[in-house]
């Protein structure tokens, strides 16, 4: 099955499970928690079923296209439910054998992994899947996010689709991986992860980039105080994302990280502040009347 | 007719750590309850697996046990009137309980007549009582909570599903939206949904079902598993923890053993048991010598079905892992010290406080001025620079940058790469010991300054500019730093002073330009006194003790632990109370006084000269075992003070109106009390001896 398969399968699954299919967010980002279709979404009292493919920049990850399991940009696929249906362990396993991953010929397992992203304020609870021993995909049930408690609970499921189709595709490189008939990872992503790691680790302007960060840090505050929540949290997205060019540069210390994620955090609480505070001026639209919002 | 009782909370999978744990606690919970409730059983079983915990009730009785209990009224006096007629008391009394005057009975107690009531009370069906179950599950306390769906219960994972049987009977309860019911469910993959038709037959018909319910016997069929991969040369590491981890990731075991590349065995063997053992859960494979051999052993969860597949799949993710090590290992080899070295520069340690190289000059010298204090040789001295000098090269490694665990580890495994002295080298590992609360100290001694050098920099940079650890935010830890710092110098009985160790390192400070809060120094020593009084309780000293210790200052770390232990004891000997009267008396009493100026020649009184040849003598030796920090000998000289103490009192007049008699009665008064303060200050101590 090649990546594109892979993709439309999980995409038709999850579509059949009642959740909204979107498109990947446009501003670049570590992971697809980060999209507002899940960070902000999950906040608040209204229901929200969604699955998405986010292509995701980790630049402290680039390696040229030299390494076999690496990259500067890898995909991830979202799913968030809220609330967390009950049998979410269930839909997860089937959203597996339409991969053609048979449990009975596998290992698949639920390990503890409680993931915390102290840039955004989010927490939540749960596991990463193992599937014979390989990390395949991060099941977390959100409990604060943005600061704020997550009530009721949204689940989060995120594939690596790269390391889920090394396996099912039985390659060793990841750029041997399929994306769709005779079209290769490495035909569409080798340059890119080649120009990318080389602009990350050598030739950025790493002045540049510490004063855009200020930049974007104070347009974020400076449009918050608008009420402007989307437009702030991009901005705030720009910061963690030169953050991260910072970072993977060498030029942040691991005790001066502490000082940057504060202060990217501290947007992020206001943002989903605002986020709320928005979404219950509006009446919580997308919350049937009557409904129950907990027990 | 007895019968048995089942309880099962089934969940999404529980973390490992929690398993062993939250079996025990529902164990007890469960004993305890059935025992507050008088229901009278043959024996408990619990159960665990990574989606269930379960307990059994063996042959419960169907009623709790009937009592009678005896209820005391008032004093005959008042229950009857002078013509023996129950009063209005006593009819009250009977009333309230649901009696009678008819039903009261006199008797004694201690010498005095009361009336009492016997009540009895009823038990009630076992059947009635079971559904209060619901409790105790939730009261089963984890390390940490969730919640989930538009539930508020916090428990340690979603409970999907509740079996409570009682007999062949369900007992009704729900938890959120979970019913109880007779059915349990196997193996998540391999078995199927059962019926119980009895709580007895429980573990067993999950085992039909893949699930072995019972944690040791899991525990067994690992070991036995191990047991048959392994051979004379090649053994199995088998570590207490990772196996009980292991255990308690299966619902049913199947070891297996995988193979990686011979050529990985070159990375340092840290790395590789990291990868193995932290990363995968595997147990790594040695040899009759002791070396890493190119095997691991894994545990998976389920039967032998597939098991090549599952293998293969496992080899493929260890080698991608040892890939990037190598990858990594190679790049860094690649590179001098010096290269490293010379990032350093750009890395920034703290916004105020300059970039690791920064840091790293100021422990150099740090380091260099301690080894001085400590009369180092010029050798010893040199290699401690050199290590303080390469001490943070690692933090710009690759390998340490993906395995932050290993920093200081690799450091000292590429030092020797690089040919470094292996006492250099140790000690850039050691630097970080310890690393928590009661973790090991660094052995060498150099690596024992380096680590202090290093610790002391970020403790008082950081509170320098501003950031001392408030309530729970402590990012930089500097608690746990601080604690090591003294731990290493009561350990290594270093002969240094906490305050001098300070001093020296505000030398290097004071010259620095950077923007420092007005009184770091004062928030520094306080918050060192803090953590010393830490350590203190921790050994057991009591709150007033160790404030009488550190009155004047924390000092010597190890003389102040001999001294609080002194003390300790000393507060409950009766032998001493007469001496601590004497010496409590002269510290209160000192205050009154205006100088410390003494004129032997104006003493008249026989007790007070006395006194003053006493204290002369007492201040000489006091000095001489101070300085050799015997807590014990030391405080014997302040003791051999108190019977002339005790004399001067009672033959002075210390407040006389004679001025300059008085003036200088104070003054040796004064003078007794600073010596007393040396060691400590006896008037915050509350005394306990018994009499």
């Amino acid at each position: 099955m090649n990546i594109q398969q892979m993709i439309l399968e999980l995409q038709k699954h999850w579509s059949e499970q009642n959740c909204i299919l979107v498109q990947a967010y446009d501003t670049e980002k570590g992971a697809g928690t980060m999209s507002p279709m899940t960070l902000l979404r999950s906040l608040g009292p209204e229901p929200w079923n969604v699955a998405y493919v986010e292509p995701s920049r980790r630049p402290d990850d680039g390696r040229y296209g030299d390494n076999p399991n690496r990259l500067y940009q890898h995909h991830q696929f979202q799913v968030v439910m809220k609330p967390s249906p009950s049998n979410i362990q269930e839909l997860y396993l089937e959203s597996l054998e339409k991969l053609g991953i048979d449990p009975l010929q596998h290992d698949i397992r639920f390990v503890e992994d409680n993931w915390e992203n102290p840039t955004l304020g989010a927490a939540g609870l749960g596991w990463e899947v193992w599937l014979d021993g390989m990390e395949i995909t991060q099941f977390t049930y959100f409990q604060q996010i943005g600061g704020l408690e997550a009530s009721p609970v949204s689940v989060e499921l995120t594939y690596g689709i790269e390391r889920l189709a090394s396996y099912i595709q039985d390659k060793e490189n990841v750029f041997d991986l399929e994306w769709t008939d005779g079209v290769t990872v490495r035909d569409i992503f080798y340059q890119p992860e080649f120009e990318h790691s080389t602009y990350t680790f050598e030739e950025s302007d790493t002045a540049m980039l510490f004063e855009l960060f200020s930049m974007y840090e104070h347009e974020a505050k400076r449009i918050m105080e608008k009420g402007l929540v989307f437009p702030a949290y991009d901005y705030v997205l720009k910061c963690s994302h030169t953050f991260n060019l910072l970072d993977a540069r060498g030029v942040i210390s691991v005790t001066e990280r502490t000082g940057y994620i504060t202060r990217v955090r501290n947007l992020a609480r206001s943002i989903a502040k605002a986020y709320v505070q928005e979404r219950e001026r509006l009446g919580f639209p997308m919350l049937k009347k009557g409904e129950k919002i907990n027990d | 007719m007895t019968k048995h009782v089942l309880f099962e909370i089934g969940m999404e999978e529980l973390p490992a750590r929690f398993i062993d744990d939250a079996q025990q606690q529902l164990k007890e919970k469960t004993a305890k309850w059935l025992q507050d409730l008088r229901i009278a059983y043959d024996s408990i079983t619990s159960f665990s697996t990574p989606r269930r915990l379960a307990v059994r009730i063996e042959n419960i009785a169907d009623m709790q046990t009937t009592i009678e209990e005896e209820a005391r009224g008032p004093a005959v006096a008042i229950a009857k009137d002078e013509t023996g007629a129950w009063t209005k008391a006593a009819i009250g009394f009977a009333k309230g309980q649901g009696k009678t005057v008819e039903d009261l009975v006199e008797k004694e107690v201690n010498g005095k007549a009361y009336v009492f009531v016997t009540k009895r009370i009823e038990g009630r069906a076992t059947k009635d009582l079971l559904p209060e179950f619901k409790d105790i599950i939730t009261s089963i306390s984890f390390p940490n909570n969730m919640r989930w769906g538009t539930h508020t219960l916090r428990f340690a994972r979603p409970i999907r599903w509740l079996v409570a049987l009682y007999g062949q009977e369900i007992v009704p309860f729900n938890i959120t939206d979970v019913e109880t019911s007779d059915i349990t469910y196997g193996h998540r993959y391999l078995g199927k949904s059962v019926k119980l038709e009895d709580a007895m037959e429980y573990e067993g018909k999950l085992k039909e079902n893949f699930v072995i319910a019972d944690a040791n016997e899991r525990r067994a069929r690992i070991l036995e598993g191990i047991e048959e991969l392994q051979t004379e040369q090649a053994h199995v590491i088998v570590d207490e923890d990772l196996l009980a981890e292991v255990t308690n990731l299966v619902e049913y075991p199947t070891v297996f053993k995988g193979e990686f590349e011979e050529m990985f065995l070159d990375l340092p063997s840290e790395v590789l048991i990291i990868s193995m053992k932290e990363h995968q859960r595997y147990f790594p494979v040695k040899s009759l010598e002791g070396k890493l051999l190119p095997f691991f052993i894994g545990v998976r969860n389920g039967d032998d079905t597939a098991l090549d597949t599952v293998v293969k799949g496992n080899e493929k993710v260890l080698r991608a892992r040892l890939q990037d090590a190598e990858f990594f290992y190679e790049e860094d080899q690649k590179n001098t010290i010096d290269h490293h070295l010379e990032k350093l520069t750009r890395v920034v340690f703290q916004e105020k406080l300059g970039t690791l190289a920064e840091k790293t000059e100021r422990v150099t010298a740090l380091t260099e001025r301690i080894a001085e204090n400590l009369n180092f040789s010029n050798g010893m001295k040199d290699d401690a620079i050199r290590a303080a000098e390469i001490s943070k090269f690692d933090l710009m490694t690759n390998m340490v940058n993906e395995f932050t665990e290993l920093q200081g580890v690799i450091g000292e495994i590429y030092a020797l790469n690089y040919n470094e002295k292996e006492t250099v080298a140790t000690a850039v590992r050691e630097q970080y010991l310890p690393t928590h609360a009661k973790g090991e100290l660094p052995e060498s001694e150099i690596g024992a300054i380096l680590s202090v050098a290093e610790k002391i920099d970020t403790i008082i940079g950081i509170i320098a500019v501003g950031m001392t650890p408030t309530g729970s935010q402590d990012p930089y830890a500097l608690r746990r730093q601080a604690i090591g710092v003294l731990r290493i110098l009561e350990e290594g009985n270093w002969e240094m002073n906490v305050e001098d160790l300070l001093q020296i390192a505000y030398g290097i400070y004071d010259e620095l330009e950077i923007e420092k809060i007005d009184d770091y120094k004062e928030k520094i020593h306080e918050f060192f006194k803090l953590r010393a009084s830490y350590l203190l309780k921790e050994a057991g000293i009591e709150q007033d003790i160790f404030q009488a210790v550190m009155d004047k200052e924390i000092g010597n770390f190890t003389y102040a632990m001999a001294k609080a232990r002194h003390l300790s004891e000393k507060r409950h000997d009766v032998a001493f109370k007469e001496k601590e009267e004497a010496l409590v008396r002269i510290l209160n009493l000192a205050d009154k006084a205006e100088s410390m100026d003494i004129t032997p020649e104006a003493f008249e009184t026989d007790s007070e000269k006395a006194l003053y040849e006493q204290f002369e003598q007492s201040k000489i030796d006091f000095k001489a075992h101070d300085e050799a920090h015997d807590a014990i000998q030391a405080f014997e000289q302040l003791e051999a003070l108190a019977r002339p103490i005790h004399g001067f009192f009672d033959n002075n007049m210390v407040m006389t109106d004679n001025k300059e008699l008085r003036n200088n009665r104070l003054a040796l008064v004064a003078a007794i009390s600073s010596l007393i303060l040396e060691y400590a200050n006896l008037a915050l101590i509350e005394w306990k001896q018994q009499f």
